[in-house]
């Protein structure tokens, strides 16, 4: 019998910009299991909405994450109008659905600049990373943030954006769909990429389900399953459809991720076209009473706000369930059987997000 | 449009046969929460094609012993810690138990701990100088 040897891996490690753990057991240079270890920065802020108002509490949620932040705070609003039933203004819903869909790729096109660093591709991380710094651009102007943008609020957003400005945006981001284009396919069509990702950590729709995968670790393995499709924001009038494929690998979640970049340009452009004039931001009058579990899709997937309120200015209580939270079964199940060396690779296509997991 | 979601309150007993249910008829299980107020309540969220049903357990004090369901969803044992370390919650069998280790916290369950009542901010009167100008902003 082959000697079993237990390899640690991380909470420092090169591919890993946030702490998570790993113990490797491993036999030769396979894996047989893997035992996660998180928890190393936790911060308790789902604890603090008992000293703040629930207004003021935007702010927290914001910080959450300081990649998913604009969706963070847009869950938690979206959480305390539903209870509230605040009728947002349309002209804030699209608002909402252009910022979140701009978070989605500067999200995703970090994680392809990581992605590409892990297997060793300098030059295409430092392209993804070039691509990504223009989004952030496009953020800054429009909400005068590049992390946390400020502008959702409950009752709608701090901050419009002039129609001509928006169309201008939008044109700017189907330039730059074309440069997506470009890495995009280096990604799907490189030999050596294309070897390291294709065939490892795969899983099937149906254990994806089980293991409550989300985002483009489900979407990979052919569940077409986006939260986006409970219409929340302005998703109920955009037409989309979940980007899917059906390997379930990292090539896969590689795939769908490339994927997703064009599907929110085009979300994009729809919202430009859409968007109705109006007010930005409804009245909000009184406190919160009684529970509601909002539901919305962060870049990694399906994140989770309970929110349990007694009619006070203060909340009884905020959950939130993280989409890294979730994959972390999957990614657990999918590593025996593959090599040591592709544990980074492997860890990454579920594009942990340890800041979000230990809010 | 507000969004319909089923909520059911059921006992600790029926907790496990309502949790196979789900299992079987192919539900996602997305997350188990506790919330602390005068009692604790637990709940337990699944989803099947967006259609989503919480189920919700309430117990007195947090020395009340819950069965795991990682027996039945494998993935429920991250929770089942996060329960454990962060509210105190007692869960028997988990398939994958840290023993309190699951988050490196400086005040174990620190969650178990009833709400405080915020405090009250007083923000002080701005000083006025004689020419009836706020003083704040030198």
């Amino acid at each position: 019998m082959t000697k079993r040897t237990i390899v640690p891996f991380g909470p420092q490690h090169p591919v890993l910009p946030e702490p998570i753990h790993l113990d490797l057991v491993v036999e030769d240079e396979i894996v047989i299991e893997a035992i996660p270890s998180i928890g190393f920065i936790h911060r308790g802020l789902e604890k603090l909405v008992e000293k703040r108002e629930f207004q003021e509490f935007v702010y927290v949620a914001e910080r959450i994450c300081g990649i998913c932040s604009f969706i963070h705070g847009l869950t938690y609003c979206h959480g305390i109008e539903q209870l509230m039933k605040i009728e947002v203004p349309a002209r804030a819903h699209y608002l909402r659905t252009v910022w979140s869909e701009l978070s989605r790729i500067h999200s995703h096109l970090l994680w392809m600049g990581l992605m590409a660093d892990a297997v060793g591709f300098e030059s295409l991380f430092m392209h993804s990373w070039r691509l990504r710094e223009k989004v952030l651009d496009i953020i800054e102007a429009t909400t005068g943030g590049r992390v946390i943008f400020g502008s959702c609020k409950v009752g709608g957003v701090r901050r419009d954006i002039d129609n001509a400005e928006l169309k201008a945006i939008a044109d700017k981001m189907q330039d730059y769909a074309r440069e997506y284009r470009e890495i995009g396919d280096v990604f799907l069509k490189d030999f050596t990429v294309k070897r390291r990702l294709s065939g490892v950590g795969a899983i099937s729709g149906a254990d994806a389900l089980k293991l409550g995968a989300v985002g483009p670790m489900l979407r990979a393995s052919g569940v077409a399953q986006d939260m986006r499709q409970l219409k929340y924001a302005a998703y109920g009038e955009i037409d989309f459809a979940p980007i899917t494929a059906s390997e379930g690998d990292c090539y896969a979640r590689c795939a769908v991720r490339i994927g997703e970049l064009f599907q929110s340009v085009d979300i994009i452009r729809q919202c430009a076209d859409k968007i109705p004039s109006g007010a930005i931001e409804a009245k909000v009058t009184g406190s919160p009473d009684g529970e509601f579990y909002a539901r919305t899709e962060q870049p990694r997937g399906e994140v989770i706000y309970y929110i349990k309120a007694n009619g006070t200015k203060n909340l009884e209580r905020m959950r939130v369930r993280t989409p890294t939270f979730a994959n972390i079964p999957a990614m657990l199940k999918v590593m025996p059987g593959i090599q040591l060396a592709d544990v980074p690779v492997m860890v990454l296509t579920i594009d942990p997000c340890i800041s979000c997991t230990e809010r | 449009m507000i969004e319909f979601q089923d909520l059911r309150e059921i006992d600790l007993g029926e907790l496990i046969a309502e949790v196979q249910k789900m299992w079987d008829a192919g539900y996602r299980l997305v997350q188990i929460g506790a919330t602390r107020t005068d009692i604790f309540e637990v709940n337990y969220s699944f989803d099947r094609e967006l259609k989503f049903l919480n189920f919700k357990i309430k117990l007195a004090d947090n020395s009340q012993a819950i069965p795991s369901v990682s027996g039945i969803y494998w993935n429920a044992f991250l929770y089942e810690n996060e329960l454990h370390d962060l509210f105190g919650l007692k869960i028997e069998n988990i398939n994958i138990d840290y023993r309190g280790n699951f988050y490196k916290v400086a005040r174990p369950a620190a969650f178990a701990e009833k709400p405080v009542a915020a405090p009250k901010i007083r923000r002080a009167a701005k000083p006025v100088d004689k020419a009836g100008t706020e003083e704040a902003d030198r």
